[in-house]
């Protein structure tokens, strides 16, 4: 069980859209994460690299500045089943990419933008998330 | 200067995701799992997202261009095709499986959990792989 957190939760989503909002006002880019993550590898396209390593870096010291500011740290259940972790990234490494997009750029960036592809991509990713849930959850039991 | 702009923008996704308990993801597998121990936060998250996003990207398009940058860089393609409904399944099952799509998995970095470190290679392996691909097919098309 997890608690539900609806104010929390739509508090926390607000400041992730405020966070697209002023990456386009700054410099016209979407805010999804596979996307700016991917092209930090190459090949290289456009000249944007450290801005990119500076998002990342901005997530990745996110959980730290939450325990400075607020002394609580960020608790989390990650699965120890290794084998599992590494295929579930490589898959969703390879899925978004392909993909051009996870639930950042196509589920908040796109659907914020009314992109018809971003909906289809919403709705594909959701489908199967939900249905591998289940069969991981109530058909294997796992 | 966007360096440490995106690095600002980065960590307020981060805290987003923080405070939006996205950085957890029993609580994503826990939305995942409609006929077990079901938690809707996600969709409170995407609500907040989505909704902030709208109104914001709205009065930045009001503008000519961008505060640094010549244009806004939004995906040219239209038509819903085959790699982004491939890739948005795909991405769906491993986000089934695992629990983290990119952002979360990346604020998790330095959390500790030994199924991040499992996760997060794999990712970057994957990603590699969709962007080796996708460059074949450009040149081949060329």
């Amino acid at each position: 069980m997890t608690e539900f957190t609806p104010i929390a939760s739509t508090v926390g989503g607000a400041l992730i859209g405020l966070s697209a909002v002023l990456l386009m006002a700054w410099e016209g880019r979407i805010a999804g994460i596979s996307g700016i993550a991917s092209r930090l590898l190459p090949p290289y396209a456009d000249s944007a690299f450290l801005s990119r390593l500076g998002f990342i870096l901005g997530l990745v010291a996110a959980p730290m500045i939450y325990l400075l500011v607020t002394g609580n740290e960020v608790l989390q259940t990650v699965s120890l089943n290794l084998p599992l972790m590494a295929a579930a990234g490589l898959l969703v490494g390879f899925g978004s990419a392909h993909g051009s997009g996870c639930t950042s750029g196509h589920g908040v960036c796109g659907l914020s933008r009314l992109s018809i592809r971003s909906l289809a991509a919403t709705i594909t990713f959701m489908a199967t998330a939900f249905a591998t849930v289940f069969i991981v959850r109530h058909v294997l039991g796992a | 200067m966007s360096f440490v702009v995106n690095l600002a923008l980065g960590l307020l996704f981060g805290l987003g995701l923080v405070v939006s308990g996205m950085s957890d993801p029993a609580k994503v597998l826990n939305f995942l799992d409609l006929f077990g121990t079901w938690d809707p936060s996600l969709a409170f998250v995407m609500g907040g997202a989505v909704v902030t996003a709208f109104i914001g990207y709205r009065l930045v398009f009001k503008r000519q261009k961008p505060l640094a940058a010549a244009s806004f860089q939004l995906p040219a393609k239209k038509e819903v095709d085959r790699p982004l409904l491939l890739g948005s399944a795909i991405f769906g099952i491993g986000w089934g499986l695992g629990g983290f799509c990119p952002g979360p998995a990346l604020t998790a970095a330095t959390l500790g959990a030994a199924g991040t470190y499992a996760f997060l290679p794999a990712m970057f392996v994957g990603m590699w792989l969709a962007r080796i691909l996708a460059s074949k097919r450009a040149a081949a098309a060329a």
